[in-house]
């Protein structure tokens, strides 16, 4: 315990692999890291020369999460769920509250989170911040559009109880503010009423994506709760599988006992291992494996909603240049720009494992910098190989900007300033609201200054 | 019955918050007693959530010795009948500066020692009246040998295991448990202003361990992790003359 020897922190921190964002790259190292075990004591962490920045689990792709030489707030020990009104189906929770530890408390209870993205392994806060969007936005919207209140701490020591009635634009600008209008301390939302932790799926294979748009039109309309489909972007022609499910009406709440433990990706593979090849392989084999498998199937929630999160450190599989995520949204009218961006991906022939689509809806999120608005998104990835990954990014750009779309900044990493402008308009608007002493490495690349 | 009746005396310490976890997953009706209000609500909300039948908490500064029999007849009125004590709460003394200011010195005796000897004696009458229970406390390693770096922190921990040992005896033939946990460095609240290294543990693993034996186990005296078990022996082995040489 002598001074002068790094504290845990620190030792961490030494450990590149820790605080960095989910896709691995670009790599940044804080100067400092505070971990505060209460609300209270996160003010003091502020006080700090450097710009602060709030880090959750670090699941989002590109580098909203990150802060290179600056000082950032883990907000994992500010993990208490404050009040859960288990009749009238509300939640109050600390901002570092993972959906995990949340899910394991509501599910049973005949609760559900109303929105959920592909991970429970985010935090309330970061799901505010980046203003998630799940596999029901067509019916549901974002996770924004069920929260009430935003408990936030900004810089100057005010803590300032946020929501549509009170601090309206301040509240309209943290959802969605990816972190930048000060840190969120504890938030209040709606949930969902289930009567099963099981969901009723039933996948349906689509070539083409005209066949997908029919399909996503009719189901949605339908009363599908939950729709999505992945896709092959390296077949000749598009083809994929288009999920659908709901909440079974009546069924068990209980989590299924099961003695399997999820697989681990023990270090970054070589990069060799996921190559085109074995991407072709990996999307062949899914495809047929879903494609055969007709009629409905029940499913535990968990393997619906997150299937990536039974392999560990999935992120390690692309190796340790890591990979990135390309999420655009374009208006349903423009759909064939996808087309394009499938096309140059799939002439490429380097490969998305995870290429996903769907249709969002019409409901609008009180965010003003929200990513999800109507149209059709798609969310590719791809090994980062340097300079030739990032120019087909940059000719991706200007498909979607022309098409009249937008980027998802939870999922990217170098997107450049006149690309975040064209994709959301309200930004001068949001730059009011910002905190002086929070900043982000994504903030600093496409901010105007 | 489902779960204990557990009062936590140092609610929002880190240890007791992830044993109060443990408890809350096993139905318990857990009381928090701390100095500060917003963070036992928090706390207790977050106890009621994850499964406690009830989760009460409570205002008091318990290094106050005053306000100790106040503060276990409100205990007894809120939870009535507790039949698990737990122990937590406490200060890590700089060595540094209790070397030079003598109040300093002895009110830290006074948080981690003798204020549990006011509030120990007040329970023992609870617990022999109920003939069943536990009382478990969080001392620490560092009560096994006065060293140079931290002996003020040392002796109160010293003596409160000494203390201990001879409450167990009180104890022991109205059928209570006296359960002396002893620590080695964890990461939490208390500890983070020091700088950690290699000997600093997560609380999680020191908590199941404590609540484990606490509910299920048989032990009076247990180390956490239990290596240190060995590592005191070693330490208690050193003979005065060369331990006043060193300065660990």
């Amino acid at each position: 315990m002598k001074n002068g020897s790094p504290s845990l922190a620190e030792r961490k921190l030494l450990n590149q692999d820790t605080y960095q964002s989910w896709g691995r790259y670009p790599r940044a190292r804080p100067s400092c890291v505070s971990k505060p075990a209460w609300a209270d004591e996160v003010s003091g962490t502020l006080l700090k020369p450097e710009r602060s920045l709030a880090y959750g689990l670090g699941r989002s792709y590109g580098d909203v999460c990150l802060n290179d030489r600056g000082h950032l707030v883990d907000t994992s020990g500010l993990d208490r769920i404050i009040c859960f009104d288990a009749g009238a189906g509300r939640v109050q929770c600390e901002s570092g509250v993972s959906f995990r530890d949340l899910l394991d408390v509501i599910v049973p209870r005949g609760w559900f989170v109303p929105v959920t993205p592909g991970t429970k392994f985010v935090t309330v806060g970061g799901a505010i911040a980046n203003d998630v969007h799940g596999k029901n936005h067509h019916g549901a919207g974002t996770f924004g559009c069920h929260v009430e209140t935003i408990e936030l701490l900004r810089s100057d020591g005010q803590v300032l109880q946020c929501s549509r009635e009170q601090n309206s634009s301040l509240f309209s600008a943290t959802i969605g503010g990816l972190g930048l209008t000060g840190i969120i301390l504890s938030a209040e939302f709606r949930l969902r009423r289930i009567s099963s932790a099981l969901i009723e799926v039933e996948g349906i294979p689509f070539h083409g994506l005209s066949d997908f748009l029919a399909l996503a039109k009719e189901c949605d309309h339908a009363g599908f709760e939950y729709t999505v489909a992945w896709a092959d972007c390296q077949a000749r022609t598009l083809r994929g599988i288009f999920f659908r499910g709901n909440h079974l009406p009546e069924g068990p709440l209980d989590k299924p006992l099961s003695g399997r433990h999820g697989a681990t990706v023990p270090f970054p593979l070589p990069a060799f291992v996921l190559n085109p090849l074995t991407i072709q392989c990996l999307n062949t084999a899914y495809f047929w494996t879903n494609a055969s498998r007709k009629g409905i199937s029940r499913v535990y929630l968990d393997s619906f909603f997150y299937p990536l999160d039974s392999v560990r450190r999935w992120n390690f599989l692309y190796g340790k240049r890591g990979f990135l995520q390309y999420q655009c949204v374009v208006p349903e009218e423009n759909a064939s720009a996808l087309e394009h961006i499938l096309r140059r991906t799939a002439e490429r022939h380097e490969g998305s494992f995870l290429t996903v689509i769907k249709r969002f809806g019409s409901q609008k999120s009180p965010a003003l910098l929200s990513f999800p608005r109507p149209g059709i998104t798609l969310a590719l990835d791809f090994p980062f190989c340097g300079e030739p990954t990032l120019q087909v990014f940059d000719t991706f750009d200007r498909i979607v900007v022309d098409a009249g779309g937008a980027l998802y900044p939870a999922k990217d990493a170098r997107m450049g300033p006149d690309v975040f402008r064209a994709s959301y308009p309200s930004m001068d608007q949001f730059c009011h609201h910002l905190d002086p002493k929070l900043s982000s490495n994504f903030w600093r690349r496409v901010s105007p200054s | 019955m489902k779960g204990h009746r557990l009062v936590i005396f140092g609610g929002t310490s880190t240890i007791a918050g992830e044993v109060a976890r443990l408890a809350a997953r096993d139905g318990s009706r857990i009381l928090l007693i701390g100095r500060r209000p917003g963070r036992l609500q928090h706390a207790a909300g977050d106890l009621l959530a994850r499964g406690a039948a009830s989760a009460h908490w409570l205002v008091a500064d318990l290094a106050d010795v005053s306000s100790h029999a106040a503060v276990v007849a409100e205990a007894q009125s809120t939870l009535q009948d507790f039949d698990t004590a737990l122990f937590s709460y406490g200060t890590l003394t700089v060595n540094d500066r209790a070397e030079l200011l003598v109040d300093y010195a002895l009110s830290e005796i006074t948080t981690n020692f003798t204020s549990m000897v006011s509030l120990l004696t007040l329970l023992a009458p609870h617990f022999e009246h109920r003939k069943a229970g536990c009382v478990t406390v969080i001392s620490s390693v560092a009560g096994e040998r006065g060293r140079r770096s931290n002996y003020v922190y040392g002796s109160a921990k010293g003596g409160l295991s000494t203390f201990l040992q001879g409450y167990r005896a009180r104890l022991f033939h109205s059928g209570v448990r006296v359960l002396t946990v002893k620590p080695g460095p964890v990461e939490s609240t208390m500890t983070a202003r020091v700088p950690h290294n290699r000997l600093f543990t997560p609380a999680a693993p020191v908590a199941q361990r404590i609540y484990r034996q606490m509910t299920r186990g048989s032990r009076d005296v247990v180390y956490a992790p239990a290596y240190w078990k060995f590592v005191m022996f070693g330490v208690r082995g050193v003979p005065e003359w060369l331990a006043k040489r060193l300065s660990f």
